[in-house]
């Protein structure tokens, strides 16, 4: 099917070697587009391998279209090719936040996690759960827009546990790599996303949070950032 | 100079002497065995106090030294269970004051990352920590440890336990349940699949553990298959988190720590991982995979040379003490 298509003579580039999947920009068409392949494990049982690699080729497209419905800006799908694990997308022009939000202004930093937490309600409130938000899943292109990429975990879930634990994530990915500013950054976040989702639900996912992190065995006394 | 450290975070009560140069005189382990059912806190607790001035005596018997050679005295201050860890504490607070040297409190998640590092010799590496209690994946980063990825219910090691004792095993002195499903594993044949959760770098073990459990009790599939599936699955997870702390922090070791490391399929995996990343592969070897007193001694030395000794009246244990808490300024990079 789309093997064959794909694979147009135009050269091949790599972008980033990821732990589950390579990233290809490639000259198609006429247009720059990012191929995401996801590379066959050898640690994992070929059975279990497939089963991983098929399963979210298939699904990741499904949820970036259901984001970009939910006014989250998601890259273009172009072409899905099951067999191969190969989504082909649009090549998006910016920055991953990660790079960037540790040397931006206070007012600027705290602008751009109001408006992230703007697109994790919105996904939330559409069902989405991310399932890998970090902020190296975020690119921030010039006109300052968020794009949040890379839903290869995601899935679609009414569980108030899900959104828990996908902003227990976003909170962690904060305390690792931005450990100076996580807690200002997090709680902007959670008051934009209370904007969207309503002061009472954001509640009960702040809620969850801790009950997640108590249950993540050691409560930690960085529980006061909530 | 020399240390002794008390281990007591759980099932295992033990008593390690280190010397300060990082060789190991002594290390001397007493498992309480429960008779039914997983760990009774107070029945532990009760094991180790049975058997404290046992293995005090026969660990300095073995470093060969007198308790007068002894510097400083370490224990593990948490996490883990409040009764066994107030046993153990009250042992390490009389030996301190009996011989009026230093009191150290150690982190147990600390302890096993460093005994991982001295017996093979990594310098920098992402850990993935993996016990009965704990499932971690940790790096140094800005003057701690820092949690990239854990368990959000139950540890890996649980998960394995709880099934081989419901399977109808029991475990032993030298055969812990691990060991168990590991060698039926090795017999196993055909794949279930079974719930593959990781969220981002958490992973989640307990509906696995269930869905496990149901295949079980169906008793359509044998022991050995649902063994392999069970390992295949949790270790594929356990890998694939590591793997995303590897590329994330392009450190350039992987060191496999705690009990669950003495699985060689878990190695398997990872060495295979971290081949691919270029990393090195250290797994810590078998006698310090499990909790024990020479990790506690060793990581005591470190905090005694760097000044973080703690009052007798101050301290107190800590059940939830987290990896990330913990200064650990010895570390260098």
């Amino acid at each position: 099917m789309g093997g064959n298509i794909g694979s147009s003579s135009e050269k091949t580039l790599l972008l980033k070697k990821g732990a589950e999947a390579d990233l290809y920009l490639k000259e198609w068409h006429g247009r720059k587009i990012v191929i995401k392949r996801r590379i066959s494990k050898k640690y994992r049982l070929p059975q279990l391998d497939k089963q991983i690699r098929i399963y979210r080729t298939i699904h990741e497209p499904q949820l970036m279209h259901r984001a970009k419905r939910a006014g989250v800006p998601t890259p273009t799908i172009f072409l899905v090719d099951i067999e191969n694990a190969e989504i082909y997308m649009e090549y998006v022009e910016g920055k991953q936040l990660k790079q960037v939000l540790n040397n931006m202004s206070p007012k600027e930093r705290l602008e751009i996690c109001g408006h992230l937490g703007e697109l994790v309600g919105r996904l939330h409130k559409n069902m989405i759960i991310h399932g890998d938000l970090t902020t190296s899943n975020m690119i921030l292109t010039t006109n300052k827009q968020i794009i949040v990429v890379d839903f290869g975990l995601g899935e679609f879930s009414q569980e108030l546990e899900a959104r828990g634990v996908d902003l227990h994530l976003l909170k962690r990915a904060f305390e690792s790599v931005h450990f100076e500013f996580a807690q200002a950054c997090f709680s902007k976040v959670m008051e934009s996303y209370a904007g969207i989702v309503g002061k009472r639900e954001a509640r009960r996912v702040l809620e969850k949070i801790r009950e997640i992190e108590r249950r993540g065995r050691y409560v930690s006394e960085r529980k006061k950032i909530d | 100079m020399y240390c002794l450290g008390i281990e007591s975070t759980a099932d295992d009560f033990s008593v390690g002497i280190v010397a300060f140069n990082g060789r190991i005189l002594a290390d001397v382990i007493s498992a309480y065995f429960p008779e039914t059912g997983g760990i009774h806190p107070r029945e532990a607790a009760q094991h180790h106090s049975r058997v404290a001035d046992k293995v005090v005596a026969k660990a300095l018997k073995e470093a060969k030294i007198n308790p007068e050679q002894i510097s400083v005295v370490a224990f593990s201050q948490g996490p883990g269970l409040g009764p066994c860890l107030r046993t153990g504490a009250t042992v390490a607070r009389a030996i301190a004051v009996y011989l009026g040297v230093p009191l150290v409190g150690v982190n147990h998640c600390v302890a096993h990352i460093e005994i991982g590092k001295l017996t093979t010799e990594a310098q920098d590496p992402v850990t993935l920590y993996v016990s009965g209690g704990n499932t971690i994946v940790a790096a140094f980063e800005a003057g701690r440890y820092r949690v990239f990825g854990e368990t959000l219910d139950i540890a890996v090691g649980n998960c394995l336990d709880v099934f081989a004792r419901e399977a109808g095993y029991r475990q032993r002195e030298g055969l812990p349940f691990g060991a168990i499903v590991e060698r039926l594993a090795a017999d196993g044949k055909k794949y279930h699949p079974l719930p593959y959760s990781v969220k981002g770098m958490d992973m989640s073990f307990s509906g696995l553990l269930t869905a496990a459990l149901n295949l079980l009790h169906k008793g359509e599939h044998t022991i050995e298959d649902l063994c392999y599936s069970l390992q295949e699955t949790v270790f594929s997870m356990l890998t694939e988190v590591t793997e995303r702390a590897l590329a994330h922090t392009e450190k350039l070791e992987v060191l496999l720590t705690g009990g669950v490391a003495a699985n060689k399929r878990l190695q398997s995996m990872l060495r295979t991982v971290a081949k691919e990343h270029g990393a090195k592969f250290c797994v810590v070897p078998k006698q310090y995979a499990l909790d024990n007193g020479a990790m506690i001694a060793w990581t005591g030395a470190l905090a005694y040379r760097h000044g973080l000794t703690i009052p007798v009246e101050k301290s107190f244990v800590r059940l939830k003490w987290r990896l990330e808490e913990v200064e650990v300024p010895w570390v260098e990079t």
